[in-house]
């Protein structure tokens, strides 16, 4: 992805799925290349399996504004049955990508680049399981580290760094093939 | 340069604290501020900091503790939130007048009731007049930096007061950013233990917080108010030795934007950055517009505040605060109003309360106000509001 501006992503998962752990783990990658972000978890009154946000901002530059974002270039859904729930599209801009965690393509109208990888089938090749749930926040941000051009390498190393022994490599490998296996279709 | 890695605003917060080499840190847990006390009980659980923590009943009992420790010469950090801060309101003076150059950070929250767990100014403002000195972070990394600029400047021997240091709460506390990190070899060269005051010493006694009689108590407070007036000094000379060490600058205030302008806004914390990048992206280059940013808030740097307003048009005060029944409801704005008067400056003044309780200030909100100047800029003082302009609330 070129970007001459901020990039704002906002993240929908649910209370436990580990997405503002997914938005530091994309910040640590994007240092490494040279690039500037901030990850924004939003605190509600939230438990596990309850909806969440989270908000992350891309840039070259060093990023000044501190905000919950609400017109974001792009939506990453960790979990497609929230769309049942919330509407993941809100304020998505014209033109803007939505990554969605699914087999298949979903059915999203309004002209958006759509992105899916199928998180939790890549999570339990990996046996990644947790408490019953597939851990998909690490394939995500491999997905996505994809669609903004960054190094899959990057991601890797932050997963390594954050997540000790093999635990760590095996989320490293997850968020190898979903970066691989993402696909977009405009 | 140290290392640079992605941190939240409160871990940030607690590595630079450790990186201070603190020895007693006694803290009671609140929203947002929990996780710096939290990641300080790790390092010392992990052998990282050598420094007592001290569990407390209460913030009142948290502040308590401080000034004991602080008063037997230990350094000393705490941190709280809103009803926390306020809380400890009663023992803010003592450490102040006591002259205890205790370290607190402010997590800044709102203050109940309804209950808020989320961001505005109103416990810092609550406690700006309790004689400590107080500053407000713009970014995480500055969040970080003030710690150690905060004990440079209370343990300086003309100063000996204690220091706050705030970030907003959650536009910075939860915000992870990437951090250059100061190392703990740095940090006490930059801000050495030094212990010039008297102390609680069984050797050596004394008595610290005795009665100070209509003979004394007024000798104590005028100076008082010289070390609160001397710590200005002391901070313009630390920020300055900061930058030739760590390579980043600081100021009691900082502007942004058009070399000669007619109309400016003045802000506090993060959103100084929001007006910064609205300034940039949504404003362009032609305008005569620009921000200036309060980050020593006491003692008040009126001189720059007045070098900065000198010439404009008219000055737009943000304040996250709000004091019903005051002369001027938004705190901050009183205080620019008489420092401009007091020194004879003309630009006129517009209040703007804004983003209470966590609402964001977004740059459709800044725009509304920077509209507002445009459109009051050349009418006379006396057909300005003389209410503050509530922005983005639902009326």
């Amino acid at each position: 992805m070129v970007f001459d501006d901020v990039v704002e992503i906002r993240f929908h998962g649910r209370g436990g799925q580990g997405v503002v752990t997914a938005a530091n783990v994309l910040v640590d990658a994007l240092l490494k290349v040279g690039l500037y972000g901030q990850a924004i978890p939003f605190f509600g009154a939230e438990r596990r399996g309850a909806p969440v946000v989270a908000y992350a901002r891309v840039s070259k530059k060093p990023i000044r504004t501190r905000s919950s974002i609400r017109r974001p270039n792009i939506v990453v859904v960790l979990d497609a049955k929230l769309s049942e729930l919330v509407n993941v599209l809100e304020g998505l801009k014209p033109g803007g990508t939505i990554l969605i965690n699914s087999p298949g393509k979903p059915d999203i109208k309004g002209g958006f680049k759509v992105c899916y990888v199928d998180a939790v089938g890549i999570a339990l090749r990996h046996n990644l399981v947790l408490s019953g749930w597939a851990l998909v926040n690490m394939p995500i941000v491999g997905a996505l580290a994809k669609i903004l051009g960054v190094p899959v390498e990057a991601v890797e190393e932050s997963i390594r760094e954050r997540i000790e022994g093999r635990v760590g490599e095996l989320n490293a490998v997850a968020a190898r093939e979903a970066f691989n296996e993402v696909v977009c279709v405009e | 340069m140290g290392k640079i890695v992605p941190l939240s605003g409160n871990s940030a917060v607690a590595y630079a604290v450790k990186s201070a080499d603190v020895d007693v840190i006694s803290a009671y847990p609140i929203t947002p501020q929990t996780t710096i006390v939290e990641k300080l009980a790790e390092f010392i659980a992990n052998g990282e900091l050598d420094a007592e923590m001290i569990h407390v009943e209460s913030e009142h009992s948290a502040l308590s503790a401080a000034v004991g420790a602080s008063a037997a010469g230990a350094r000393v950090y705490t941190a709280s939130s809103s009803q926390g801060i306020v809380l400890m309101y009663e023992i803010m003076f003592i450490a102040s007048s006591l002259r205890l150059p205790i370290v607190m950070t402010i997590a800044a929250r709102a203050l109940s009731a309804p209950i808020n767990i989320w961001n505005d100014h109103s416990d810092f403002m609550a406690v700006s007049d309790t004689g400590w000195v107080m500053m407000m972070a713009e970014n995480n990394q500055e969040a970080h930096d003030d710690v150690i600029l905060a004990y440079r400047i209370a343990e300086d021997p003309e100063v000996l007061l204690p220091v706050a240091t705030a970030l907003d709460g959650y536009f910075m506390t939860h915000t992870i950013e990437p951090i250059d990190l100061i190392e703990r070899e740095d940090a006490l060269s930059f801000a050495p233990k030094r212990k010039t005051w008297f102390t609680l010493d069984p050797d050596k006694p004394v008595t610290i917080g005795a009665l100070g009689d209509p003979q004394w108590y007024f000798e104590f407070k005028r100076q008082q108010y010289e070390a609160m007036k001397k710590s200005r000094e002391v901070f313009e000379k630390s920020v300055d030795e900061f930058a030739k060490v760590f390579g980043r600058r600081y100021g009691a205030v900082e502007y942004f934007g058009d070399e000669n302008p007619e109309v400016v806004l003045v802000a506090m914390g993060h959103v100084v950055g929001n007006i910064k990048a609205y300034l940039s992206r949504v404003r362009g280059k032609d305008s005569r517009a620009g921000v200036l940013k309060i980050k020593l808030y006491r003692p008040f740097p009126e001189d720059l505040i007045v070098k900065y307003l000198e010439g404009v048009k008219i000055v737009g005060v943000v304040d996250r605060a709000l004091v019903p029944g005051s002369a001027s409801p938004g705190p901050l704005h009183s205080e620019i109003v008489a420092t401009l008067r007091k020194h004879g400056v003309d630009a006129k003044t517009l209040s703007f309360v804004s983003g209470l309780g966590g609402r964001p200030v977004t740059h459709e909100h800044i725009g509304v106000m920077f509209s507002k100047l445009s459109e009051l800029k050349d009418k006379p003082a006396s057909e300005l509001p003389k209410e503050p302009l509530f922005i983005g609330v639902r009326e």
